[in-house]
């Protein structure tokens, strides 16, 4: 569908017989492949219980597998410390959350720069980049403002800028939607259409159906288990 | 792609503190109060010492000025006739070829009483003596007069009498020229000494010349104290010589006293009730350094979202752990220097008050920093492993 949409790119995302389970027996993740190639956007649907809070957190490198191989940019997640992951994660990837974790009383502008905090820029380098993304998220003119200052949206868009500065590899989106009117929701999805269009590998997490059916690639989940894959049904 | 191991960036001096700062900014009316805590404590310290200090200082001060150098010789009570005797006509004189002594005077108690005049009753001396003085005295003592002259070779041979302090007050003399009725004749007020903390008991005297004490009170010449004030350092030899040289024949009899060791005393006394005052303040202190770590407990369970964004933002445990110690430095350090503020105003006050010269020693105030920042670093090394030890999963979780 998108033109930047290429099947052909080098896998962000590699997931082998993925298991995760908790104390008690409960499989959240019953054994998952999935490979997500750079510059696809994808979103992963299922209703809840279904597993896919557990597979974002198994992707953005949050939480490690029970058994099974995750590569995540390249890294085999079992071969790295934790502080290592961390690096990956100030490094490589991008979360955009359903409640979107602004930090109050700091301006919109701080918060997205907070976002670059960990990857070892000074202030200015990231109070400069974070201006630019949120000129491109369009908050230029509310860079100022403080979260309680912005309305649902455009926290979310705020939120988005945080996760895109610094171009990671991957951005992962919990129900990004999940707190918004339909109109808020509906330009939140535009930008990560835009910004897809623009290059950036984006996953999508989500129990919307609809919102899911905007995407190019939907990998549909439940019991733990992938139970259908556009891309593998297309290949 | 497939590079080397990704490694965590190292947060610059600056990022750590302007880290430590936000959870600060957000919460002034907490961290006031759990600044306060550590303020109450290190100003109860810095004000307890720097009073101490003050007083000190005080102490010091009078003892610069009046000298620490000063004995008296008093002979000692007859084994024979249980009176109290008297050195040899000259004894100052003798005391004074002493090496290191600077000056000698020599005082000698006459028999008469002090009156206002002949119309009060001879019982009624008020506590007030009437001695013999050579014209050393004033120097020896670095008295000094408030009114009139001093005792001289010329005016000391005639019934002139210079009156103590003490003396002059409850004789109810005030100027010179005036006439004090001692033993049995009038003698005329040639001068009023100013207060002399030193020697309690010439404030209390009716001084007249050597001369004019033989001439007119019968005196017979022997000191019954002698004055001996020594150069810096030669205090306790001198101290050691005087019975032998000024009574060669009884000097297990001769009593030397020294003035100033009961303003030392003091100065000693003061320090010990510190110790005491400062334990309270330690306990301020450590329960301001509790009060410090319960916020810091509270604002980790609060801030789970925030650990759980800034770990998925890429924050090391190590980072999580840092901001949380760095938080808790800051609002011990902030609560630090405002109880050292507050602990020097309060010293200058009461000093101020007190007509003390206030002392904040240097060494109270590194040692309520350093105080300051071991109670903010445990204060804050719990806490900040609970928040570093959080999983970032859970603590993202929408409760």
């Amino acid at each position: 569908m998108s033109p930047a949409t290429s099947p052909s790119g080098e896998p962000v995302v590699e997931l082998t017989a993925v298991r995760k389970e908790y104390p008690g027996g409960v499989a959240a993740l019953a054994g998952v492949d999935l490979t997500v190639r750079r510059g696809e956007m994808t979103a992963i649907v299922g209703p809840s219980g279904s597993g896919k809070s557990t597979l974002l957190h198994i992707v953005g490198t949050l939480d490690r597998p029970s058994s099974g191989s995750v590569r995540i940019a390249g890294h085999e997640v079992a071969d790295l410390r934790d502080r290592e992951l961390s690096a990956l994660r100030a490094q490589s990837l991008g979360f955009v959350f359903q409640s979107f974790h602004l930090a109050p009383g700091v301006s919109a502008l701080d918060n997205v720069a907070d976002g670059l905090l960990y990857s070892g820029r000074p202030l200015r380098t990231r109070r400069r980049e974070a201006a630019e993304v949120l000129e491109r998220v369009g908050l230029a003119d509310r860079m100022a403002h403080r979260p309680h200052e912005l309305s649902g949206g455009q926290k979310q868009r705020a939120a988005i800028a945080r996760a895109i500065a610094g171009d990671p590899v991957l951005l992962l989106a919990d129900e990004p939607t999940g707190a918004l009117d339909t109109a808020s929701g509906d330009a939140v999805m535009a930008l990560l259409h835009d910004l897809n269009a623009g290059g950036t590998t984006i996953a999508v997490i989500t129990h919307d159906h609809e919102i899911a059916a905007t995407l190019p690639r939907r990998v549909r989940l439940r019991d733990g288990l992938i139970v259908s894959d556009t891309a593998r049904a297309a290949a | 792609m497939r590079a080397a191991r990704p490694r965590p960036a190292r947060l610059s001096a600056a990022d750590v503190l302007r880290t430590g700062a936000a959870g600060l900014r957000t919460r002034p009316a907490r961290v006031v109060l759990s600044a306060l805590g550590i303020a109450i404590g290190i100003a109860t310290m810095i004000s307890v010492v720097g009073i101490s200090a003050s007083g000190k200082a005080d102490v010091q001060r009078r003892l610069d000025r009046l000298g620490t150098d000063l004995l008296v010789a008093s002979p000692g009570v007859s084994l024979l006739t249980g009176e109290k005797a008297a050195f040899t006509p000259g004894a100052e004189k003798t005391a004074r070829r002493i090496e290191g002594v600077e000056h000698s005077a020599a005082t000698g108690t006459l028999t008469g009483t002090v009156r206002r005049s002949d119309k009060i009753p001879e019982e009624d001396t008020g506590g007030i003596t009437a001695q013999a003085a050579t014209e050393t005295l004033l120097a020896t003592l670095r008295g000094e007069l408030r009114r009139g002259t001093w005792l001289n070779a010329g005016n000391g041979r005639f019934p002139s009498v210079v009156l103590g302090s003490v003396a002059a007050r409850r004789l109810g003399v005030d100027e010179i020229g005036r006439q004090v009725f001692i033993a049995d004749r009038y003698f005329t007020v040639i001068g009023i000494l100013a207060p002399l903390p030193l020697a309690p008991e010439i404030e209390r005297s009716a001084l007249t010349g050597w001369d004019a004490a033989r001439e007119y009170l019968r005196f017979d010449g022997r000191p019954t104290s002698v004055y001996a004030r020594s150069a810096d350092g030669a205090v306790s030899r001198v101290r050691g010589l005087l019975p032998r040289t000024i009574d060669p024949r009884n000097p297990q009899d001769v009593k030397v006293t020294d003035p100033s060791a009961a303003l030392q005393a003091k100065a000693a006394a003061t320090g010990a009730f510190t110790d005491l005052l400062l334990g309270l303040g330690a306990v301020a202190l450590l329960v301001g350094g509790v009060g410090v770590a319960n916020t810091m407990v509270v604002s980790v369970l609060e801030r789970r979202h925030e650990i759980g964004l800034r770990r998925s933002l890429g924050a090391t445990r190590g980072h999580v752990r840092l901001q949380f110690v760095t938080e808790s430095l800051l609002l011990s350090v902030l609560g630090g220097a405002a109880g050292m503020v507050l602990g020097s105003l309060a010293t200058a006050a009461y000093a101020a008050s007190a007509g003390l010269p206030p002392v904040v020693p240097v060494w109270s105030i590194s040692a309520g920093f350093a105080a300051t920042l071991a109670i903010g670093t445990l204060a804050g090394l719990y806490p900040a492993v609970r928040a570093a030890r959080l999983s970032p999963t859970t603590a993202l979780q929408t409760p």
